[in-house]
């Protein structure tokens, strides 16, 4: 019998594997198609103060091994996810679930985590400080050290729950962002966010995506993803969500060796709505296959 | 509700130089209404590729797709007997509850397929469609006996003139005394021309660059008069009220 127990700060997982941010929604939907409750939690779409409906279409473009995206934040606003949106998670989920929070200002990260922080279904905050797809804000915080821990304090100042802060990958040194994110209080880190990417339509001439530019995610980025975990795992001492072409259990175990306590699965998602099932389905497998009897002793056990 | 199972290609044809026609067999339990689409995996592509269902029965579902980039292209080539992982039951469809007596389905070029069994469906309730069919030339018409069969009124219109009635569907439009209602598919200024030019309720259906095709990414949002709406998920059929131009 293998052990696919992971702790996250406080939170207590069954197993490492979350549907990422973006793509899974707020869970419900998934409910109809299987029992979310086999996950080890999900992270619910990025929500902002405000309601917004994000960037103009098209948003999507394909790659090789991944796609672009620059759906830009789309939300109904937190006081709709508070009153809407959880209360219909509840009906389905029964596990502490992962609040993604976006901003445009320091005050309304704070704003929202505060709000969230108060939420029983809410497990842990990742506040995303790495959206590529938004102006003014989102990737702004991420790609500064000392925005970045601006915004940790602020949060960690009016929240009691862990608080992770998740990073984007288009910086010259994600290490040193992470560490200022550590400094500031942060109780973790998640990593990485899309990586900004285009492609021109050669018909029209012209990029695809409406908004020239979007965030490249897929298997593609996975190696990308997995050094930067890797590095990252190195210079800290708070666990990390590992992330970015995770589409198997094997990636999964892959990015544990690199240094994360719990992996999130995105693009997969997208392409086969039971991807994240058929992940921790198949974990117990891919852990004898590697001879692994608990998953959190391989915690960066690449190093 | 979404079900991913895998169909095998019974047979495919080539109907015009861009149009094929592909029948798959394999589980259509998922199949819910006229107008909806299946978003099929292709080795070598990353994203599906969804295509609007022609028709289907208990077994088979029949695809006409355009080829129009490298992954419909690829589709061409599949022989029959290649098994491909699809997702079915995507999308609402068409409502015919509201169609009465005699609906006018207007179907532009890529946009003819979903008219099929809508028309096969509206039949089968005992109403008298028309089905209105724009082309650019006669070279490109596929289906106008298909529907025939069906027992349809079908006429046909050709940019060009070479087939026809000169011009658009809209063009059609006063052949059909008394129609009570419209249902659309075709590139979106047919869909504008025909919302313009039609006096009853209609249902339209929009196409849109999708991710997922099941309502996770927010890819293929777009602004309604009922609030902001996922083409893949609350759509592709929009109703004539709320669609904002």
């Amino acid at each position: 019998m293998v052990n696919t127990k992971v702790q996250l700060s406080s939170l207590t997982l069954d197993n490492p594997v979350i549907p990422a941010s973006g793509t899974f929604g707020f869970g419900y939907e998934f409910a109809e198609l299987y029992d979310i409750n086999v996950l080890g939690s999900f992270s619910f779409k990025g929500t902002t103060k405000e309601p917004r409906f994000g960037n103009p279409t098209p948003r999507i473009a394909e790659c090789p091994e991944g796609l672009i995206n620059s759906v830009g934040l789309q939300n109904p606003g937190i006081h709709a996810v508070i009153a809407e949106e959880l209360p219909k998670l509840a009906k389905c989920f029964h596990k502490p679930v992962i609040a993604n929070i976006s901003g445009f200002s320091v005050d309304e990260y704070a704003y929202c985590c505060e709000l969230i922080d108060k939420e029983p279904q809410v497990g842990l905050i990742e506040v995303n400080v790495s959206c590529p797809n938004v102006h003014n804000g989102g990737m702004a915080f991420g790609t500064d050290a000392v925005a970045a821990a601006e915004v940790t304090r602020a949060v960690k100042a009016v929240t009691t729950k862990p608080v992770y802060i998740k990073l984007s990958p288009n910086v010259t040194d994600i290490v040193s962002i992470a560490k200022a994110c550590e400094e500031a209080g942060a109780d973790g880190i998640s990593m990485i966010n899309t990586l900004l990417g285009m492609r021109i339509d050669l018909n029209r001439k012209k990029p695809i995506i409406a908004n020239k530019m979007g965030g490249f995610s897929g298997p593609a980025i996975f190696p990308v993803a997995l050094r930067m975990v890797y590095q990252v795992y190195e210079a800290v001492n708070i666990p990390i969500i590992g992330m970015g072409g995770v589409s198997s259990a094997d990636d999964v175990i892959e990015m544990m060796l690199a240094g994360a306590t719990a992996v999130q699965v995105g693009a997969a998602n997208l392409i086969d709505p039971f991807a994240a099932k058929k992940i921790v389905e198949d974990l117990p497998r891919a852990m004898e296959q590697y001879h692994i009897s608990s998953l959190k002793d391989i915690i960066g056990g690449a190093h | 509700m979404v079900k991913q199972s895998y169909f095998t290609i019974l047979s495919q044809r080539q109907l015009t130089s861009a149009m094929y026609e592909m029948v798959l067999e394999g589980d259509t339990s998922a199949l819910a209404a006229p107008g909806q689409f299946v978003n099929l995996k292709l080795e070598g592509f990353y994203l599906r590729r969804p295509i609007s269902v022609c028709t289907y029965d208990s077994k088979t579902m029949t695809l006409l797709y355009k080829v129009v980039g490298k992954g419909t292209a690829y589709m061409a080539t599949l022989p029959a007997g290649t098994k491909l992982d699809i997702l079915t039951g995507l999308g609402n469809g068409y409502d015919t509850s509201l169609s009465g007596d005699r609906p006018i389905l207007c179907g532009g070029g890529a946009g003819v397929p979903p008219m099929y069994e809508l028309a096969k469906v509206l039949i089968a309730e005992g109403k008298h469609p028309a089905v209105l069919l724009g082309f650019n030339t006669k070279e490109e018409i596929f289906y106008e006996e298909e529907f025939k069969a069906l027992g349809a009124d079908v006429y046909v219109a050709t940019a060009d003139g070479s087939y026809g009635t000169k011009g658009f569907v809209t063009h059609l439009l006063d052949l059909v005394k008394g129609y009570t209602y419209s249902y659309s598919c075709g590139p979106e200024p047919m869909l504008k021309a025909v919302y313009d030019a039609t006096n009853t309720s209609g249902q339209f259906s929009f196409e849109e660059r999708m991710g997922c095709g099941f309502g996770a990414c927010m890819g293929c949002s777009c602004k309604t008069k009922y609030g902001n709406k996922r083409i893949c998920k609350d759509g592709p059929v929009l109703a004539k009220e709320e669609i904002i131009w």
